[in-house]
């Protein structure tokens, strides 16, 4: 049977991938003092399955790779090495670098041979202290069968002689049934590979009252005629060796065939399965086979490099990744059920509309309630089946924190904080290099080196955490730090020299904090090449701004800096508030509306050169007219106690729409307006209402900076 | 046609071993580890168990132990995953009462090969 191994890959390098993650994750976290041995053990474990799945799907170079990894972590799981910080530097190099092997095979792109010998002679000077690993060059010209006929010579001869027959003398013990094998299965292999004549010796069978059905009072004598290897009878009883009394012996043995011919082969059996050891003197040793294991160990762990066409094979069969999702089947469950639901509602109001009367208007107004609930469940159903729990990214920072503070020579501890919030896979995707960004500013800029940390009386030990949790519709992820805050008058004073704000500017601290999102603005003396890579706080915002989300900044000298994401769940719906100006609907997001009012035109003060603004509470709010800014007839153009003023938030700035009308809050699905026309300012978005006109979605923050201009 | 009880916790491998199984007919279902494996095989009896060694939640060789330990699962063959550097965990798997072993990496048609020893 031949059976298409590729479709089994896509689920192979996710789960690898997953279990390199684990591993990482379980190296970070080894504490040298206090070793934990269930840790140890998941690292062993991932190791474990990587080398079991690649060599069952053909990548022979990671299940080769792994299988070095494997044998060290399996010493130091049971505690015969001793775990030492640079044994684990050494393992997470290879994490590394079998993680780059496997996306280059996913990819189906060639394997990098040079730095897959440079980790494998590290991980063997950790295992043997020293390598056995040739150089590259020369591994590659040796091919694995030659390795094979070199280091088993015996085992190569051994295969070559073919046998007329053999004479099996098989005594099982009263066990043997208890083990699962039946010795009626075993013949009728036996009688496949060649003419088998049996022959039982029943003189032990006790009496009926003393027989005791389940154990095995028989023994045999077998005979079984034609051209089979040893190995192959061999194969037949190797899972009862020690359950039974066996003699194999060779009826007629011929002498050995021209070894040459042979090799290929004899030296492919020798890698599938323990091949038997020379038919004489017989009978087989039963511990022949764990030492022919041994032997083809140290053979794979000496043919480390695989030849590259080998790669080149293999990546021709793996099929390209596709951009799948796994998915909690408690998730599908729940949709399944919603659909179940919501075909019931329907077959109700198809009774409802068949003979349709008047009187028959509430239950149909009923039926139509109900389905609205469940779609709207439904809809929740299908968008959760995209939600996957943050730690997806936040599970790539111990290493990064762990990385760089030592490079920095800062003592830091990374804690995360909720990682199993659920947030859109989308959003997943996209927040990961703005996180990295803000963590890095985090350990380059914000934690300080232990010696000024004494000195300010702070503990040694810097803490960065990190926290994602769910408000409103939306997701927060704070990233919190302990280090020396931000300092106002420096950042004003650099603002200065930039000639980003006026000297002599009031600003709030929130103002002053805002600065290091403007454009070209670094505070630090030099920039470095963990946090200076050229893109700054600016690209940070607009990429969040760009999800749909906000970035907030609270700081105190001293004491530390918390920066604040606000996340949408999701990007593909919205809760939005419908308006109206002239004879056009707007959908405003919900999140960022405060409140909506009513204002009369006494309210209004007008600043010169800075528009309109009226007064709420203690705060003066400017005043955006949508019609103005859309261009478009205003019914209430002159009369602003007839339209509504609706209040909304963008980047912490507050400012009134002034519209015609309020419609209605609804669920949107938000169509992107730059994919099917061009960006505008001021709009996020589009979406198609019930009527099946188009309505514009507005971009808060934009809407805020196009009004100050 | 027999039924067989995959248990493994690698998705990849329990996919693969369980695809292989279901096209020569078998009647195969599958268990994530050791914990899952015991629970399904006391609901239904199978004709034979073919588990992974190294899993959380009960590894393969407490597993087999354990179902050996039932009266349903006396004589039932019972067939460890392992790899080949690991001889001493063969033997293990069968001194705790497995039938035998199949030795990764396999292909499919070793799968079955070695299966024909014991469901005939």
């Amino acid at each position: 049977m031949s059976i298409d191994m590729s479709q089994f890959h896509q689920v192979f390098f996710e789960e690898c991938f997953e279990g390199l993650e684990a591993m990482e994750s379980g190296l970070l976290n080894l504490d040298m003092g206090d070793i934990d041995s269930e840790v140890i053990n998941t690292i062993f474990r991932g190791a474990h399955s990587i080398k079991g799945g690649s060599g069952t799907f053909g990548f022979t170079v990671v299940a080769d790779f792994t299988h070095i990894m494997e044998t060290l972590l399996d010493e130091m799981r049971d505690g015969r090495r001793k775990v030492t910080q640079t044994a684990v530097n050494v393992l997470l190099g290879s994490v590394d670098c079998l993680r780059e092997m496997l996306t280059s095979i996913q990819n189906e792109q060639p394997v990098e041979v040079a730095s897959v010998a440079k980790h494998q002679a590290a991980l063997e000077q950790e295992l043997n202290g020293y390598t056995t690993a040739a150089p590259p060059s020369a591994a590659v010209a040796a091919s694995p069968a030659a390795t094979v006929t070199i280091d088993a010579p015996n085992k190569t001869e051994a295969a070559a002689l073919t046998e007329q027959g053999w004479k099996i003398a098989f005594c099982p013990y009263l066990d043997l049934l208890k083990t699962g094998n039946d010795p009626v299965r075993m013949f009728r292999e036996l009688a496949e590979l060649g003419e088998l004549t049996t022959y039982a010796n029943t003189q032990d069978i006790p009496g009926i009252y003393e027989l005791d059905p389940e154990e095995c009072n028989i023994s045999w004598d077998l005979k079984v005629t034609g051209d089979i290897p040893a190995a192959e009878i061999k194969e037949i009883f190797n899972w009862v060796e020690g359950d039974c009394e066996l003699d194999i012996q060779a009826l007629v043995v011929k002498t050995a065939k021209p070894v040459a011919p042979t090799i290929a082969p004899a030296s492919k059996q020798a890698e599938a399965e323990p091949v038997a050891p020379a038919p004489a003197p017989p009978p087989i040793p039963a511990p022949a086979t764990a030492q022919d294991t041994d032997g083809i160990d140290a053979v794979t762990t000496k043919n480390l490099i695989t030849p590259a066409q080998t790669d080149a094979e293999q990546i021709k069969n793996t099929v390209k990744a596709s951009s799948s999702i796994r998915v909690d089947t408690a998730k599908i469950d729940a949709l399944i059920n919603m659909v179940g639901e919501v075909v019931i509602t329907q077959s109700m109001l198809g009774l409802v509309g068949e003979n349709f009367a008047m009187d028959k208007v509430d239950q149909l107004k009923k039926g139509l309630a109900q389905l609205e609930r469940h779609t709207r469940d439904l809809q929740q159903s299908v968008m959760n089946i995209r939600m996957l729990p943050i730690s997806f990214v936040f599970s790539r920072f111990p290493r990064l924190v762990h990385d760089i503070s030592s490079k920095l020579g800062k003592k830091i501890e990374l804690k995360l904080v909720g990682e199993n919030t659920e947030i859109d896979k989308s959003v997943v995707e996209l927040i990961n290099d703005p996180l990295v960004h803000l963590i890095r500013n985090s350990l380059d800029h914000g934690i300080e080196l232990p010696a000024s940390r004494l000195a300010a009386g702070k503990p040694e030990t810097g803490i960065i955490e990190l926290k994602a949790y769910h408000r409103g519709g939306h997701i927060v992820i704070e990233i919190i730090d302990d280090g020396h805050g931000l300092d106002r008058k420096k950042l004003i004073a650099k603002a200065v020299e930039k000639g980003l704000v006026e000297e002599n500017a009031t600003l709030t601290d929130k103002q002053a904090f805002e600065l290091i999102f403007m454009p070209g603005f670094s505070t630090a003396e030099k920039l470095t090449d963990i946090s200076g890579r050229g893109v700054g706080m600016d690209v940070v915002r607009r990429n969040i701004e760009a999800l749909g989300g906000n970035i907030e900044i609270t700081s105190e000298v001293g004491k530390g800096t918390t920066i604040a994401i606000h996340l949408p769940l999701t990007l593909a719906i919205l809760d939005g508030q419908s308006v109206a100006v002239g004879d056009e609907t707007y959908i405003v997001p919900l999140v960022s509306i405060i409140e909506s009012i009513n204002i009369t035109e006494k309210m209004l003060n007008k600043v010169a050169g800075k528009g309109e603004t009226f007064r709420l509470r203690n705060q003066y709010i400017p005043i955006i007219r949508m019609h103005k800014i859309f261009n478009v007839q205003s019914r209430n153009a002159s009369k602003m106690a007839e339209g509504v003023i609706v209040v909304v938030e963008g980047q912490g700035v507050l400012c009134g729409l002034f519209v015609d009308d309020l419609l209605g809050q609804q669920q949107v699905v938000i169509k992107s307006l730059e994919a099917n026309y061009r960006r505008v300012e001021g709009v996020s978005g589009a979406t198609i209402l019930g009527d099946g006109s188009v309505a514009l979605i507005l971009d808060v923050p934009g809407l805020v900076r196009f009004s100050n201009r | 046609m027999a039924s067989i009880l995959a248990v493994d916790d690698s998705a990849s491998m329990r996919k693969m071993v369980t695809f292989t199984l279901k096209s020569a007919g078998y009647d195969v279902e599958e268990a994530v580890d050791g914990v899952d494996a015991l629970a399904k095989a006391q609901t239904r009896q199978f004709d034979c168990v073919i588990t992974d060694v190294n899993m959380p939640n009960k590894d393969g060789i407490s597993l087999i132990k354990d179902l050996r330990a039932l009266a349903s699962y006396k004589y039932t063959p019972m067939l460890t995953l392992t790899t080949e550097s690991g001889m001493e965990k063969k033997m293990e798997g069968k001194a705790a009462g497995a039938t035998g072993w199949i030795v990764k990496p396999f292909d499919p048609d070793q799968l079955l090969k070695t299966l024909k020893k014991v469901l005939g």
